[in-house]
This record gives C-alpha cells, structure tokens and sequence, in this order.
C-alpha cells in the first residue's frame, strides 16, 4: 500500500484542568489516503475537534499536552516539529476550516486583503498581482460581482458567502489535505447543499484529500469515502462508507444509524425512533473497559474489564467491540 | 378544514418590527417577519412548521401565545379570538397553550431547583390544594418525562441538554395543556438523544391527547413527527399538506428544492438535487410579487409582480404558486 497521506497512530491528546485530567483523544488511529475523503463522525464532545486541531497543532499547551502517539504526514511525524516548520505545513500542506467562519476571518481587514496574503505567502508574488489572485479565487468559489466583494469585509457577507471565503482561502495555498470542521452546520440546509457541492467541485479539481468532522451521519453518508466514527475520545468503527451504512458493525454505530429520522421512509416503516439510553460519559476519569458499556444493550462482564482493541473484520472495516 | 373542529386556527397573521436608527431613534425600515400567515390545527394532531432560518416560525409561535402582539390577523383557540383575550382570559389561555424551546438551559431559572421550576405554574394557577400535593404532583411529573423523583432538589446546570429538555417538557405539563408550541425543541440535541426526546413528545401526546404545533428547521424531524406540514419561506407559508404527501409529491417549488436538499444517511440513496441559487434574501426589504421570485427555477415574469395565493390544489394541499397545483 502507498503511504498515507496522513497517518495518526496511537495519538493522546489530554487537557489538565481544575477539575482533573480530560482524556479529550485517547488512543486515536487514523488515516488519511491521497485524495480520499474521510469522514469523521460522533456526537459532541467525542473528541473530533481535538484531533483535527492536534493535527495543525492549533492546541493550547498548556492547558493541553500531547500524551502519546505520532501524527505522520507524509512519513514525518509533526508532533517534534518548531512553530515555523509547522507554520511552513499550515500555510502550504494542509488547510482548515471551521463551522463558524467569523473566527477566523480578521473583521478588520477586506477578505481581499486576507486571501492576498496567503497567495502572497505561498506563491512569491507581489501584493498587487495577490489581490488579483484574491478575486480569481472568489470567483472559482462562485461568490458573484468577485472584483467588487474583494474590498468587501467579513460582515458584508452571509454565514453561506463567508464559508465559501473561508474555503476560497483554505484553497489559495493549494493544500493537499483540506480539514473541514463542520463545516455546514451553522447553515440552512439549502446552503449547506451548496456548500458540499462546492468542495466536491474543488477536490476533484485539485485533487486534494478531505476530512469531514461532522455529526450529521446524512453528510458523509452523502460525500465520504470512508467513516470513521469515534465515542468518548476513541475511534470505536472504521470503515468504507457502504459497509458502515449498510451493515454497521459496533453497537454506537448501530444506534446512531438507527436513531435518525428519515425524510424517504414513511412513518408505517420507522413508526418509532430507536434512542440509545444515557449520555456520553466524561472524559474526566472514563470508565475501564469500552466506554459504551453503561448504554449498550448488548454488554457483558468482559466489556468493563479491558478495553477492547480495533479490529479488523472484513477489508478495510474495522471496529473495536468485543463481539 | 371548517373552524369549528380546528383547535387553534390562524388567520393572515402578521407581525413586523420596526427597526429604529438615526440620532432620534426613528423607524427607519421594517422586518416582515410574519407577513400573512394562515393555517389550522385539529384537535390531538401535529403541525409541522418548516423552512429556513430567519423565515418567521419563532414569531409565529410567539405570537399565537401572545408572547408578542401580532401586528394584525385573527389567531383562534377553541372558538375564542387570542388577540382580544385580557387578564383573566388570558390567564387561562397560558394554561391552555405552553411552549417548549430550543435551548433549554436559556429558558430554565438557574436560581430554582428542578422542583421549584416545574412547580412555579402549579403555583400559580393554583393546581394544588396542599404542599403535599404540589410536592406528589411535581414528582409524578418528573417521572412522566423520564426524570428521577431526587432531581427534585438539583439545578439546571447539573443536567445534561437532553435532562434539561425534559425538565422544560415537564414544565409544560404541568398545567395540563391542550396544545403545546415546540420551538425547535430537540435541535441543539446529539441524534441519540434527539431521538430520546422526540419519542418522548410523541408517547406524551399520546397519553394526554395534545395537539403539537412543532418547528424545526430539520425536514427529517418535522416529517417523522407531523401529521401536516406548513413550508414557510420569508414570512409566509407557501406550502400545506398531509406530512407524507408533501414528500412524496411537494407541489411548491420551493419545498421541492429544500426537500431534496435534506442529506439521506444511506449512501445507496442517489437522488436529483435541486440546488437554489443564492441565499435567503433579507426579511426587511423582501422581493416584490412572489417573495420565492429571485430563487425560483421556474420563475416566470409576472412572478415579480403578483402575489401568489394560498389555495387548495387537492383535498388538504395548499399551495401558494402561480405555475403549480
Ligand atoms: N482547552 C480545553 N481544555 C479542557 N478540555 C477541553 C479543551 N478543549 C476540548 N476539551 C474537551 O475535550 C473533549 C472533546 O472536545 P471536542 O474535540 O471539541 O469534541 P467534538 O468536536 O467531538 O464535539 C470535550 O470533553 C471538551 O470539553
Ligand atoms: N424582536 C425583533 N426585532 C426585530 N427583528 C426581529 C425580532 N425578532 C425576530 N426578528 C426578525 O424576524 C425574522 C424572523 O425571525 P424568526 O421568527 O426568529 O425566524 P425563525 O424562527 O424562522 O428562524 C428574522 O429576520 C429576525 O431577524
Ligand atoms: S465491547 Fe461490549 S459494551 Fe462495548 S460496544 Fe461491544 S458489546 Fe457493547
Ligand atoms: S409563483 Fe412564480 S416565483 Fe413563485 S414559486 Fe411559483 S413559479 Fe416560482
Ligand atoms: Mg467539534
Ligand atoms: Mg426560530
């Protein structure tokens, strides 16, 4: 096999706060192929931010530290990496972007301005000819009048135009890995359908990799290739996105499919929801054994001893339950 | 549906803001929020109320319980016009009429224990006669949503979105309501629990027989829990049908486009995507004629200038377009 775009091995990243130590993303495997999107899902507080933000290293440390693991890009492993080599990697490797666009745009400045820069920073040209490039990127992200809204600032623009600047700037530096972070969940979801479709657009043509945090299983269901699903700071199911669909393998997996509603079934074929009883347990001292024991129907002794490892269970698919 | 069997029936409501500026706070412009709304609920069903964000559906809502004065319509409840209710029949209307939201911790006292929250309208309307009655009748409510009668004495803060939810339900309850407005209530919820409160709703409306008017911007949830649904796009509803019937055949071409935007979590599902252009325009200053004329795919010249009505297309659908039904 080719080696990974990315490849997140064994990756801990812990937080100490007053209150004790928060095992945020404890024990994460992942990876990341070139061109390939992959999807990450799991309800709030599972830990998708966390690891998305350890992969850029955008995390405060303290309070945060990385406990264990290596995140090789490439090969090379980021974790060792200085602020300026990892600044080289930020603003020419791999780009982010966030559900709200507003904080990461600067207010002050025309979004012109802060595109120009990263052009200017990845490309050696002079401000002027950035400015250019500005507009050009705006309009591939098909925001209308491009030459006029670069002088624009981040307020002149709706939450769907400012996630289309957002993405329009994460292009500029022509990343090989784009990491959207829920990207469309602040978005009505007739702008969310346009937004998915832009990034679609965008990937195919500069054939980059994505990763899809989302909570919305209808999203990745609809644009990745791949899933991986993660509870209480671990991934609990990998898999192409077919299998995980049509025939989920963990337990979590499993109810969450189950638990949403479906706008293409009548209510005579899902006349009652299926709910997963409790709540995601904390990160503060996690349960032993699998962390979904205290909602799983399907737990036994052995599940609380020890934590059950991931495996793989058919090509490419993989789940950690002792099942 | 005649006004006699409908339980709450709404009538060109209306409500706008005036939105002040200059030096002498003048109204300088005007938010259509609710620009001519109409519809009727029966008595035991529930009325979806979808669309995008900022189309209206919370002023709606908030208008029909007077939580705000509509500017102008008639807004019915059992057979009594809300708009000229006072004091004592205005009393009784918020026992009648309750109201869930979307963020429960923003509608929840933080000062009060769970016990003194969901019995302050016990209270109030004057539903127990002892403090052992209150105090039996708060636990049983407690119970009725799934909460322990020990959450009696904790605080909201100690509660996960999911409990603090059930303890707006249970205020709610408390007065036994006939009809319940729910503002995007399970929306700030993780799906496994989303699907927790939803079946909660649905088991209480059964026991109770109350009559829901549910908003959501989620089309998949309105449809799991409506018997109808009224589509709204910039303050007016465009769009009324029997929930599967507006799925399986939307007439507007607005609810077609917001229908087949709706993510399907099965990836062997391959649908037409009809993509819209633009964004939502602004509610102060909405497009002329039919307010949906600047998105339209099938907008026609004269859709600028004439104002499409509501009418029934088929027994139950309403549809409010010049080209369709
Ligand atoms: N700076 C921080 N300090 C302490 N805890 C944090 C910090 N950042 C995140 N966490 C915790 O880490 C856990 C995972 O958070 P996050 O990755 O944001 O979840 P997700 O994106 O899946 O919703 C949460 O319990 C969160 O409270
Ligand atoms: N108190 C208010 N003053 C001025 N404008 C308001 C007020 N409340 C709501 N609006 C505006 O009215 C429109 C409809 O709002 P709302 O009913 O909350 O929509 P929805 O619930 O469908 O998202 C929006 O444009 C909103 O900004
Ligand atoms: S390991 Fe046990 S508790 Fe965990 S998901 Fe599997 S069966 Fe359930
Ligand atoms: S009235 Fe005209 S603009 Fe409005 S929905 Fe119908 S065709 Fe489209
Ligand atoms: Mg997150
Ligand atoms: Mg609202």
């Amino acid at each position: 096999m080719a080696e990974p775009l990315l490849d997140i091995q064994g990756l801990k990243t812990w937080f100490k706060t007053d209150d004790g130590l928060v095992r945020a993303v404890d024990g994460v495997d992942l990876r990341i192929d070139r061109g390939e999107t992959v999807g990450v899902v799991g309800e709030s507080g599972c830990g998708k931010t966390v690891t998305a933000r350890s992969v850029l290293k955008l995390i405060d440390m303290p309070p945060g530290r990385f406990e264990a693991g290596r995140i090789l890009w490439q090969g090379r492993d980021l974790i060792p990496l200085d602020d300026a080599e990892m600044n080289k990697i930020r603003s020419r490797e791999i780009a982010i972007i966030f559900q709200e666009p507003m904080t990461s745009l600067n207010p002050v400045y025309s979004v012109g301005e802060q595109i120009a820069e990263v052009i200017e920073l990845h490309q050696n040209l002079s401000r002027k000819q950035a400015l250019v490039g500005a507009a050009d990127m705006l309009k591939l992200v098909n925001i209308p009048n491009p030459e006029r809204r670069v002088h624009d600032y981040p307020h002149q623009f709706s939450g769907g135009m400012r996630q289309r600047v957002m993405i329009a700037m994460a292009l500029s530096c022509q990343p090989k890995l784009l990491i959207a972070d829920e990207p469309t969940t602040a978005l009505d979801v007739t702008i969310q359908a346009q937004i998915l479709e832009l990034m679609q657009e965008m990937k195919e043509r500069f054939g980059m990799a994505i990763m899809l945090i989302t909570h919305a299983m209808g999203v990745v269901a609809e644009t990745a290739q791949r899933v991986v699903v993660m509870y209480a700071g671990k991934v609990v199911e990998e898999a192409p996105v077919g299998a995980l669909f049509g025939n989920p393998r963990h337990p979590y997996t499993q109810g969450l499919i189950r638990s949403i509603p479906r706008v293409d079934r009548s209510a005579g074929q899902q006349a009652r929801l299926e709910s997963i009883p409790g709540t995601v347990p904390s990160l503060l001292d996690p349960p032993p054994g699998c962390r979904f024991a205290a909602r799983c129907k399907y737990a036994m002794e052995i599940c609380t001893q020890a934590i059950p490892p991931l495996k793989e269970v058919a090509p490419g698919h993989k789940v950690a339950c002792v099942l | 549906m005649s006004e006699k069997e409908a339980l709450l029936s709404v009538h060109d409501l209306k409500k706008h803001f005036a939105v002040s500026g200059g030096i002498f706070s003048r109204e300088v412009d005007r938010v259509y929020a609710v620009d001519g709304v109409s519809f009727d609920i029966a008595a035991g069903e529930t009325l979806g109320l979808v669309g995008e964000s900022g189309c209206g559906k919370s002023t709606t809502g908030r208008c029909i319980l007077r939580l705000i004065e509509p500017s102008s319509g008639e807004v019915w409840f059992k057979g009594t016009d809300v708009r000229k209710m006072d004091g004592t029949a205005l009393r009784a209307l918020r026992r009648d009429m309750q109201i869930i939201f979307q963020d429960p911790y923003a509608s929840l006292n933080p000062r009060l224990t769970v016990g003194a929250i969901v019995g302050e309208a016990l209270t109030i309307h004057n539903l127990a006669k002892s403090r052992r009655e209150h105090e039996d009748r708060v636990v049983q409510l407690l119970e009725t949503v799934g909460l322990q009668p020990d959450h009696l004495r904790r605080f909201p803060h100690e509660f996960s979105g999911g409990q603090r939810q059930r303890i707006g339900i249970a205020r709610a309850l408390a007065v036994e309501p006939k009809l319940i407005v729910c503002d995007e209530p399970v929306s700030a919820l993780d799906v496994s629990i989303q699907a927790q409160v939803i079946n909660l709703l649905e088991d209480l409306q059964e026991k109770f027989g109350l009559t829901y008017l549910f908003i959501a911007h989620d089309l998949s949830v309105v449809e799991h829990i409506s018997t109808r649904i009224a589509v709204m796009y910039l303050g007016r509803v465009v769009e009324i049908a029997p929930s599967r019937e507006l799925y399986d055949t939307p007439l507007h071409p607005y609810s077609e486009a917001l229908l087949s935007a709706v993510p399907i979590p099965d990836p062997t599902v391959k649908r037409q995507r009809i993509m819209l252009q633009g964004d939502v325009p602004n509610p102060i200053r909405p497009p002329s004629g039919c307010h949906f004329h600047t998105r339209c795919p099938i907008a026609k010249p004269d859709c600028a200038t004439r104002v499409p009505e509501l009418r029934e297309s088929k027994p139950g659908h309403w549809v409010s377009c010049h080209y369709r039904g």
